[in-house]
C-alpha cells in the first residue's frame, strides 16, 4: 500500500518530466509543473519545515492563497511525513481578528508544529499564536523559495500507510474545531474505489477551481490527480467567480475531460456567462461534469444542458455524486455517460429528485431510524455508511468521533433513502446551511449577529432557504430588536450583515428586524429553527 | 441621471433587491458584504451594457473599487 510520499516518489522516478498541473493565474501565463518539479520544490519546503524541529507526524498548517507556493509547500510537509493541513487565507471581507480568534482556536485543538504562509500575513500568524503554550513555527513561503539545498542530503523519514496522512477541516468555528484525520490507507482505498467508479484513466485531464481547504477540492481535483498521474489544469476560485468562462476556455485548451462542481455552479454558468465570453469554446473532450458537495437540483442539470449543448456538451456528462470529508471523500456516484436516475415519486412528496448514484464499491451505505434500525427502501431515515476509507477519527476529538459512530456504521447527519441500490439526499438531521458547497453553521451566525448593538442578543434565527434560481441556498437572518425606526432598523440590518460577511466570509442574502417577542422558542427557551423558518416563509416579509 | 445614481439604483433595485434602498456614493460595496463575489459579474455586465465601460474581470475586487463613487470615477475615466 503505498503513502502520498510513495507515490508522488515514484511518479517522479517513472515519469519525472511528466506535468502533473498546469497552475492557471488570471492575467499570467500558465506554469506548467511536472512530478520532478514538485519534488525539487516541495523538498525546500520539507527541508525549512525539517530546520525548525518539525518532525514525522507533526501537523503542519497551510495558509496560502491559490498559486504555486501552496502546492510545493503541500508536498513538502507530505514528502517529509508531517500531516499537512490547508486551511483558507485571510481575504478582504474578513475582519483580521476574528480570523485570528478561529485560528488560534483551532491551533488549541490541532496543535500544529508549524504554519506555513505568505509573508504579508506572517505577522498576523503570530498574534494568533501569542497565546499558544507550545512552540508552532511559522515558516515564510517567499524565503523558502530563495533556500538553498540539496536533496542528497535530505532524508525523510517514511510513514507507515496506517499513519494519518492529512487533516481536513470545514469552515466556521464550530467546523474548526472538527479536523478529518485521514490515513494513507484510507485515502488510497478511496481513491481506486472512486477511480474505478468513474474510469478514471491517465488519459484524463482533469479541471479544477475548486479550493484545496475544501474536501471536493482537495481529493477529487488535487490528491486523485497527483496520485493517479492524471494532469490537473487548476484556476483560482476567485478567478472562477469573476469569469466563470475561464473554465470552459481551460477545458477548451487541454482537452479536459472531468471536472467537479457544486450545483450552484451550474446555474451560475448557465445564466451569467456572456455568449461573447464562450466564443471558441468546445466541451466535446468532456466525459463528466460531477456535481457533487451541496444538494443537486435537476433543474439546474437542464439549465446548464440547455446552455452549453451547443458548445459540444454531449448527452450523459453530467453526473452527480454524494460525498463527505469523513468518508475521505465519494460515497456514491452515478454512473459516466448516462443521465442520472430521476425518483417521479419521491417519499416526501417533494418534486422529482436526481439520484446520487449507487455507493462506490467499497462502501456500504444503510438507511436507519433515531434508534438505529435498517429501514426498507424508498423511506426516509439518517443515511449511515461502512467503508474501508473512513475517517481515523476527528483530531485530538475522541468525544466526537464515538458520537458519530453506532455499531460500527458512521452516522452522516444527512437524511435520505435508498430506490434501486441508489441513494437519494433529502435533507439533514442536523441544522447546516450549505451555501455554493460551503457549509455554515446557522448557530455561528446567529451568535455573531447577537453581538451587533441594536439586536436583542440570544434573539436571532439563522436559516437556509432554497434559492431555485441560484441553484443554492440563501441565508437569511431574522433578529428581535427594540428598535422601532426604520431607517434605523436599516442602519442595525446592514450593520448585522457587515459583521457576518466580515467574521464568516459568507454572503447573507436577507437581514430581517422583528420587534422582540415575534421569535418562536422550544420549552426551554431556545430559539426553534424550523419553527421561525415556518413562520417567516408564512409571513409577508418573504415576498 | 447621473451615472453615480444610475449605478446605485442598479445595485439596489436588481443585486439587492430592495427598489427603495438608497445606497450612499461612499457606502462599502464588497468589503462590507453587500455585494458578494457572485453578483459581480452582474456589475460589470450592467456597467458595459450602460456606459460601453468594459472592466477587466481581475479588477472586480474592492482594492479596484469599493464605493459607488470610485466605481463612477472609474467609467468617466473610461469613456
Amino acid at each position: 500500500m503505498p503513502t502520498l510520499a510513495s507515490s508522488l516518489l515514484q511518479s517522479a522516478a517513472d515519469v519525472p518530466s511528466r506535468i502533473a498541473i498546469h497552475l492557471q493565474q488570471a492575467g499570467k501565463d500558465d506554469i506548467a509543473m511536472s512530478y520532478a518539479q514538485l519534488i525539487e520544490r516541495g523538498t525546500a519546503y520539507a527541508s525549512a519545515l525539517m530546520a525548525q524541529g518539525v518532525k514525522k507526524g507533526d501537523i503542519v498548517v497551510i495558509i496560502l492563497p491559490h498559486g504555486e507556493a501552496l502546492v510545493y509547500a503541500w508536498v513538502g510537509a507530505v514528502l517529509m511525513g508531517a500531516v499537512p493541513s490547508i486551511l483558507p487565507p485571510l481575504t478582504e471581507k474578513l475582519a483580521p481578528d476574528r480570523y485570528r480568534r478561529d485560528l488560534a482556536a483551532l491551533t488549541e485543538i490541532t496543535k500544529p508544529a508549524a504554519i506555513v504562509t505568505y509573508e504579508t500575513f506572517a505577522s498576523e500568524v503570530n498574534l494568533a499564536l501569542a497565546q499558544s503554550p507550545t512552540k508552532i513555527a511559522v515558516v515564510i513561503a517567499e524565503l523558502v523559495a530563495h533556500l538553498e539545498f540539496k536533496i542528497e542530503n535530505v532524508n525523510f523519514e517514511a510513514n507507515l500507510p496506517s499513519e494519518i496522512a492529512l487533516l481536513q477541516h470545514s469552515s466556521g468555528s464550530t467546523g474548526l474545531q472538527k479536523g478529518v484525520a485521514l490515513a494513507h490507507t484510507a485515502i488510497f482505498n478511496q481513491l481506486r474505489s472512486y477511480a474505478a467508479a468513474i474510469q478514471l484513466s491517465e488519459a484524463d485531464v482533469i479541471v479544477s477551481w475548486l479550493p484545496l481547504y475544501h474536501d471536493m477540492g482537495l481529493i477529487a481535483a488535487f490528491i486523485t490527480p497527483l496520485m493517479l498521474r492524471v494532469p490537473l489544469v487548476l484556476m483560482s476560485p476567485f478567478d472562477w467567480v469573476r469569469a466563470p468562462q475561464r473554465l470552459f476556455h481551460a477545458i477548451t485548451h487541454y482537452g479536459g475531460t472531468l471536472c467537479w462542481l457544486p450545483n450552484f455552479a451550474y446555474n451560475f454558468c448557465a445564466q451569467k456567462i456572456r455568449e461573447r465570453d464562450l466564443q471558441g469554446v468546445n466541451l466535446a473532450t468532456m466525459r463528466a461534469f460531477v456535481n457533487c458537495s451541496e444538494p443537486t437540483v435537476y433543474s439546474s442539470h437542464q439549465k446548464f444542458a440547455a446552455r452549453f449543448g451547443a458548445y459540444g456538451l454531449r448527452d450523459g456528462t453530467l453526473t452527480t455524486c454524494y460525498a463527505m470529508a469523513e468518508n475521505v471523500f465519494a460515497v456514491s456516484q452515478s454512473v459516466v455517460g448516462e443521465a442520472p436516475a430521476l425518483d417521479e415519486s419521491p417519499p416526501d412528496g417533494r418534486e422529482a429528485r436526481l439520484s446520487n448514484g449507487k455507493p462506490i464499491a467499497n462502501v456500504s451505505v444503510k438507511i436507519v431510524d433515531p434508534d438505529g434500525a435498517t429501514l426498507p427502501e424508498h423511506t426516509i431515515g439518517e443515511i449511515a455508511l461502512q467503508s474501508d476509507c473512513m475517517l481515523t477519527g476527528y483530531f485530538h476529538r475522541p468525544d466526537l468521533t464515538e458520537k458519530a459512530m453506532h455499531g460500527g456504521w458512521y452516522l452522516t447527519g444527512d437524511m435520505g433513502y435508498l430506490k434501486n441500490g441508489e441513494v437519494y439526499i433529502t435533507g439533514r438531521k442536523k441544522d447546516i446551511i450549505i451555501v455554493g458547497g460551503k457549509n455554515v453553521y446557522p448557530q455561528d451566525l446567529e451568535l455573531l449577529s447577537s453581538e451587533v448593538a441594536g439586536v436583542h442578543p440570544g434573539r436571532v434565527v439563522a436559516f437556509g432557504l432554497m434559492d431555485e434560481r441560484a441553484g443554492t441556498e440563501e441565508i437569511v437572518v431574522v433578529a428581535e430588536s427594540d428598535i422601532q425606526d426604520e431607517d434605523e432598523q436599516q442602519t442595525v440590518a446592514d450593520s448585522v450583515r457587515a459583521h457576518l460577511t466580515r467574521n464568516t466570509d459568507v454572503a447573507v442574502r436577507v437581514v430581517q428586524l422583528v420587534p422582540l417577542g415575534w421569535l418562536v422558542k422550544t420549552s426551554s427557551g431556545k430559539v426553534a429553527r424550523t419553527a421561525n423558518k415556518e413562520k417567516y416563509l408564512q409571513s409577508d416579509m418573504a415576498a | 441621471m447621473d451615472i453615480s445614481t444610475t449605478i446605485s439604483q442598479y445595485i439596489a433595485a436588481k443585486i439587492l433587491r430592495q427598489p427603495k434602498r438608497v445606497i450612499k456614493p461612499t457606502d462599502k460595496l464588497i468589503s462590507s458584504g453587500l455585494i458578494d463575489s457572485f453578483s459581480l459579474m452582474d456589475l460589470s455586465a450592467f456597467i458595459e451594457e450602460k456606459f460601453g465601460v468594459r472592466l477587466d474581470d481581475t479588477e472586480l475586487n474592492a482594492e479596484t473599487f469599493d464605493t459607488v463613487a470610485q466605481l463612477t470615477e472609474i467609467v468617466q475615466s473610461r469613456q
